[in-house]
C-alpha cells in the first residue's frame, strides 16, 4: 500500500467517503483507469491509498513507479451516496474490509479534524496484522476500533479471528435501536456478508450505505 | 492528453498475424459479464433451433451424444485482450443445424439471462462454431459459459454467447443484446468492427 | 479466477462515467426500475463489465442501463429505468 499525495490545480475539495478516477497515458496513447477512494480528509488535501496487486494495471505503477513531479489525469470527486459529511447525528458505523477502509478513513480523519463528537465506530477485516494500514494513526482518532484478522493472527492475538459474521456484528455493532448510520466497503462478497449480518441484527437496509471495490487494480 | 511517465500497463503486443490490430495479450482469461450467473439444471436444460421448419431441441445428454470435437482457436475480446490457443470442446453448430429444414440467413442466439447476439448464418456455418461445453480439458466452468456457450473465434468475443440456450432462424439481420446499443452488427475484429460505423 | 460474484460492483463504480457524461453527480440519484417499479439510489444498483457496462435493477435484475464508449462516443440505453430523480 502506498499513500500518494496529488496537487490538482483548482481542486475545490472533497466529501469524506468520495473517490477519484485516475487515468493513466502511456506514450504510445495506451490508456488505463481506475478508481481510488480519497483517503484525507477533506481539511487535508487531496491524498490516495493505493493497494498494489500483483497482475494490477495500474496500481503497480502508482505503487512502484510515480514519483514526485509525475502527472496523471484525476475526474471527480465523485460521490453523493457514499459521504459522511460530520453534520448527520446519528452514531457512525464503519464496516471495512481489507482496502475499503480508505474511504472509511477519510470519514475517522474528518470526524477528528472538525472536533465532532458523534460516536463512531470501525470494524475492519484484514487477511493478517501486515495488511492492517492506518495502525497507529487508527489508535489517535477517538473511536472505537474492533479488528478481526480472517488469516493469521500474530502471537498472543486477542482480537477476532474470522470472517465477519452475525456474532462478531452482534458483539460490536450499535444497537439497532440507536438508527444508526452504517458504511460498510471492501470486495462484493464482503460487503453482501456485513450487510446480510446488520439486517438480521434488526438494522434497516435505508441505513446502510454500501460501496464494492472490484478485484482489478 | 496528460502523458504518465514510465506508464506501460501490463499489455504484451503479439504477433500481428496472430493478433488482430488494436488488440493485446493476454495470459489469464478475464471474466466479463452482462448479467449474473444463471445455473439452469441440466436436467432442464435444453438447446432449440427454432424459425425453420419444424422446432428441433436436444436435451443435455443428446447434445452430447452428438459428435463433438476439440477445438483450438485464438479468441478477441472487443475490450482489447486477445487470448492465443486455447482449446475448447463442443459439437459444432453445422452437426445442429443439419437437423433443421430452414432457408434462413440469420440467427440470433438466446441464452439464461436474457442475453442476445445475432449472426449471420455465414458466420455460423462451415466449420467457423461451436456449441462448446469444455474448456481446457475440463467441463465449462458457470462463470465462462458454462454448461455452454456459443463459440464463434473469428468474430469479437461477445458473438460467443455464454450460456446459449438455441439460436432463433430469422430472414432479416436484428441486433442482438449489444448489437443495439453501440457495438458493430458483425464484429470482425481483422477489420477492426468494434462499433457502429466501423 | 475471480468469480462474477466478486466483478459485480455497484452504481459508485460509474459515477465518474455519470459525471462526465450529464455533469451532474448521480451516485445518490433514485431510479426507478421500468421492469418492477424498485426506486434506488444509483449507488445501490448493480453493475456488470462485460464487452460494455451493463446497470441492473438490485431487486428484480432486470437491465436498466447499458453503456458502449467507443472512438469518442457513448452509446448510453436508459430504457430500463423509468425515471431518474434529479435535484
Amino acid at each position: 500500500m502506498k499513500t500518494l499525495e496529488l496537487d490538482v490545480p483548482g481542486w475545490a475539495g472533497h466529501r469524506a467517503g468520495q473517490h477519484v478516477d485516475v487515468r493513466l497515458t502511456a506514450e504510445d496513447g495506451y490508456q488505463a483507469q481506475r478508481s481510488y477512494s480519497i483517503a484525507s480528509a477533506p481539511s487535508d488535501g487531496l491524498a490516495l491509498t493505493v493497494e498494489r496487486l500483483d497482475d494490477g494495471e495500474v496500481s503497480p505503477y502508482l505503487v512502484d513507479e510515480a514519483r514526485e513531479g509525475d502527472q496523471l489525469e484525476v475526474r471527480g470527486p465523485i460521490g453523493g451516496y457514499f459521504v459522511w459529511d460530520g453534520t448527520e447525528t446519528e452514531p457512525v458505523l464503519l464496516v471495512a474490509g481489507g482496502s475499503g477502509v480508505v474511504p472509511v478513513m477519510a470519514m475517522a480523519r474528518h470526524r477528528a479534524r472538525i472536533g465532532s463528537t458523534t460516536p463512531m465506530r470501525l470494524i475492519y477485516s484484514s487477511r493478517s496484522w501486515d495488511d492492517v494500514i492506518y495502525r497507529d494513526e487508527l489508535e489517535t482518532l477517538g473511536i472505537e476500533v474492533f479488528q478481526t484478522l480472517t488469516r493469521e493472527q500474530p502471537p498472543g492475538w486477542s482480537g477476532y479471528s474470522r470472517r465477519i459474521d452475525r456474532e462478531l456484528l452482534a458483539e460490536t455493532a450499535w444497537p439497532a435501536s440507536q438508527s444508526p448510520r452504517v458504511y460498510v466497503c471492501g470486495s462484493t462478497r464482503f460487503v453482501d456478508a456485513a450487510a446480510d449480518g446488520l439486517l438480521e441484527l434488526g438494522y434497516d437496509a435505508g441505513w446502510i450505505r454500501t460501496e464494492r471495490f472490484g478485484a482489478t487494480g | 492528453m496528460v502523458i504518465s511517465r514510465g506508464f506501460r500497463g501490463k499489455r504484451r503486443d503479439g504477433p500481428p498475424d496472430r493478433v488482430p490490430p488494436g488488440q493485446y495479450l493476454t495470459d489469464d482469461f478475464p471474466v466479463l459479464s452482462a448479467g449474473p450467473t444463471p445455473h439452469t439444471p441440466l436436467e432442464e436444460w435444453t438447446f432449440s433451433i427454432r424459425g425453420g421448419a419444424e422446432l428441433v431441441s436436444w436435451t443435455w445428454e443428446e447434445l452430447r451424444g452428438l459428435p463433438s470435437e476439440p477445438v483450438t482457436v485464438d479468441i478477441h475480446c472487443v475490450t482489447r485482450w486477445s487470448k492465443l490457443d486455447t482449446v475448447w470442446e463442443g459439437v459444432s453448430v453445422d452437426t445442429l443445424l443439419e437437423a433443421v429444414e430452414h432457408d434462413a440467413a440469420y440467427a440470433m442466439a438466446f441464452c439464461d439471462g436474457g442475453y442476445t447476439t445475432n449472426l449471420p448464418l455465414e458466420d455460423l456455418t462451415d466449420g467457423k462454431a461451436w456449441v462448446a461445453f469444455g474448456y481446457d480439458g475440463e467441463p465449462l466452468d458457470p462463470e465462462h459459459g458454462g454448461p455452454a456457450r456459443l463459440l464463434v473465434p473469428h468474430l469479437y468475443f461477445w458473438k460467443s454467447a455464454k450460456w446459449v440456450r438455441g439460436l432463433e432462424l430469422r430472414d432479416e439481420d436484428e441486433p442482438g443484446f449489444w448489437e443495439s446499443n453501440g457495438y458493430h452488427l458483425r464484429g470482425d475484429p481483422w477489420l477492426e468492427q468494434r462499433y457502429w460505423g466501423d | 479466477m475471480t468469480g462474477i460474484a466478486e466483478l459485480k460492483l455497484d452504481g459508485n463504480a460509474i459515477g465518474g462515467l455519470m459525471l462526465e457524461l450529464f455533469g451532474v453527480e448521480l451516485t445518490a440519484t433514485p431510479c426507478v426500475c421500468a421492469g418492477c417499479g424498485a426506486r434506488e439510489e444509483m449507488a445501490r444498483l448493480d453493475v456488470y463489465t462485460g464487452a460494455g457496462i451493463v446497470v441492473r435493477c438490485c431487486h428484480c435484475e432486470a437491465v436498466m442501463i447499458r453503456i458502449v464508449q467507443g472512438r469518442g462516443r457513448t452509446w448510453l440505453d436508459l430504457s430500463g429505468a423509468a425515471s431518474l430523480e434529479l435535484g
